[in-house]
């Protein structure tokens, strides 16, 4: 469904007022996302994963430069073409709950989300409602603003409001960041349901250990570099199928397993941008 | 229930704002260099043996000490008896009234007039940041926010009412006319230039503002996920820019109400409109004290009510404000 190639992202930086400079955010990054899959990237803060997902979308600010090619079902992701499906095709689940209008009721806003996507005024309402009421938002939380909410049910009305759109791409960025166990499991099995569906999901998260057992597929990022893509198999016993060292350290850090933190060698030396 | 609660509370510290005024400007006449008997006799000070003005002092209460002169006023005003303007020789309310009835005409237009346009300006600046409108809307704003008021209402005379001969020089109607004589349509033609240098200049702080906060909305993660579901600008500034920045245009809106009341002096001296400004020069200069005492509460009253009704707005139009934990 969507082919990375070769991509790379540079942001302009000034040294001094006059002097500018670019500042490597990844580099070199190809991933092939398959529908029905739910593709893990995992990485530390500042690997660049955030800013792999506005890559995708086209929402990176002005002046940015890219190299390499994106594929979405089978075409060039052009950023016309990415204006036109964002929304519609490609979807969002921003990492922030500050993405939620604190002076808008949660109906109100997924309905938004339903007439960007390009559903007439008429059956916007309703389906803002069914898609409220599927991840278990009764009533009285679909006429609450965003302050009323806990964390777990906003994140349900972001997830809600990628889900109307009925868009066939869905990058969650950081979907299960500050939730209770209870409220995390919920949030990701929504999303495994997503990919159940036909979807395909784009997991970003520095959370590896749950992002196992919905993940497909697992990226391993750091400082920008893609490290190692593998299957979720591979994570097993004592990481004998991983390749990189960086990716057996991680795996080992892992409270289940040895719970141990290797010095990791070569300290890249290039700057990143989170 | 608890809108009532609110509305009792907000009326009593109302009162409280107003008693604070009365008590402070009171002080600050009883302070000043002004002699009520002076003031009084005017030109015939001269002409008054001491013991004439003694009999003067003790009949308006001079002697007792200062508190209980204050209860006194205060009593009266509660009564409603704002007391007598000896420039104007009628009661200070009919003065305040009939005044306030000119200037609520200039002030109110110019006040509505800036807040609107100033409103869409922003918003229409805010919302595509460092755009060609942006900036032709931004620089507008600034050279207005910087020029002095009565400087441009020198300026616009000149060139409208006495090289074009456009608009009247002065006043609210033509000189030598009753007040009740002035049509509607001439009324309305002596305000035009005053009204204008008022607009012209009001708008642009309602529009810096507005701008400002949206821009902080456009660069916000709302509207870049807002972005991220295909919304275009123009989208996200109607369906949730004009909420959010309505929040700013309300209190600066509101706050500027007590202009309305106590007019603008330096636009009603450049004019020459009879309006409240005009008074309260004139009741400064010649010493009227009663008149300027009216003046200062009635401001106080329309700050405060103001911003109790900029208060109410807010909570109307963001939920997260007033709302005590349930």
């Amino acid at each position: 469904m969507l082919h990375i190639d070769q991509l790379t992202l540079q942001l302009p930086y000034y040294r001094r007022w006059w002097q500018r400079d670019w500042a490597t955010c990844f580099e070199n990054i190809s991933l092939t996302i398959l529908p029905g899959e739910v593709h893990a990237i995992v990485g530390a803060s500042g690997a660049g994963k955030s800013l792999l997902a506005y890559t995708i979308l086209g929402l990176l600010p002005e002046g940015a430069k890219t190299n390499g090619q994106l594929f979405f079902q089978s075409e060039p992701l052009t950023p016309a073409r990415q204006q036109r499906l964002r929304g519609r095709e490609l979807a969002l689940i921003p990492q922030s709950l500050n993405a939620l209008d604190p002076l808008a009721r949660s109906q109100r806003q997924v309905s938004w989300a339903a007439l960007r996507a390009g559903q007439p005024k008429a059956t916007a309402w309703q389906s803002a409602h069914q898609a409220l009421t599927h991840y278990q938002l009764d009533e009285h939380a679909q006429r609450a603003f965003p302050h009323e909410l806990s964390g777990g049910m906003a994140r349900r009305v972001l997830t809600a409001m990628a889900h109307v759109s009925h868009a066939n791409l869905i990058i969650a960025d950081e979907p299960s960041v500050g939730l209770d166990p209870q409220q995390r499991d919920r949030v990701l099995m929504a999303l495994k349901a997503l990919a159940d569906q036909g979807k395909a999901v784009i997991l970003i998260t520095h959370d590896l250990r749950h992002a196992l057992p919905i993940a497909d597929n697992v990226t391993i990022m750091r400082q920008g570099l893609c490290v190692e893509t593998t299957t979720t198999a591979a994570f097993q016993g004592h990481g004998d199928a991983l390749h990189s060292g960086y990716a057996k350290a991680l795996w080992h850090a892992l409270p289940d397993n040895a719970f141990t933190s290797p010095i990791i060698m070569n300290a890249l030396e290039e700057p990143s941008v989170a | 229930m608890r809108v009532t609660q609110w509305l009792a509370f907000r009326l009593l510290r109302l009162g409280l704002v107003l008693l604070c005024v009365a008590t402070l400007s009171f002080g600050l006449v009883m302070l000043s260099p002004i002699d009520p008997v002076d003031a009084y006799l005017g030109p015939q000070m001269a002409q008054v043996s001491p013991e004439q003005r003694a009999i003067i002092a003790h009949r308006w209460g001079f002697d007792t000490p200062p508190a209980a002169q204050f209860g006194h006023w205060l009593r009266q005003l509660l009564s409603g008896d704002l007391g007598w303007s000896h420039i104007y020789n009628r009661p200070v309310s009919e003065v305040i009234g009939e005044r306030f009835y000119r200037s609520i005409a200039l002030l109110g237009s110019a006040w509505l007039l800036s807040a609107l346009v100033g409103f869409v300006l922003g918003v229409m600046a805010g919302a595509k940041e460092g755009s060609l409108l942006d900036r032709l809307i931004s620089a507008y704003a600034y050279i207005t926010a910087s020029t002095p008021t009565f400087w441009l209402g020198i300026l616009g005379l000149l060139l409208f009412s006495v090289y074009l001969g456009w608009t009247p020089v002065c006043c609210a109607g033509p000189t030598g006319t009753l007040s009740q004589d002035v049509s509607t349509l001439t009324r309305l033609h002596h305000l035009a230039l005053p009204v204008a240098t008022l607009t012209l200049l009001g708008i642009a702080n309602i529009t810096l503002h507005t701008r400002s906060r949206m821009v902080a909305l456009m660069r916000s993660d709302i509207a870049t996920h807002a972005f991220a579901q295909g919304a275009s600008r123009f989208d996200v500034a109607w369906r949730q820019g004009l909420r959010h920045a309505s929040l700013p245009a309300l209190t600066l809106a509101f706050a500027s109400l007590g202009e309305l009341f106590g007019g603008s002096i330096l636009i009603e001296q450049v004019f020459a409109y009879p309006g409240l400004g005009q008074a309260t020069v004139e009741a400064g200069l010649r010493s009227d004290v009663p008149l300027l005492l009216g003046i200062a509460l009635f401001t106080a009253l329309f700050v405060s009510v103001g911003n109790l009704i900029a208060d109410t707005l807010y909570r109307l139009v963001d939920p997260r404000i007033g709302q005590t934990s349930s």
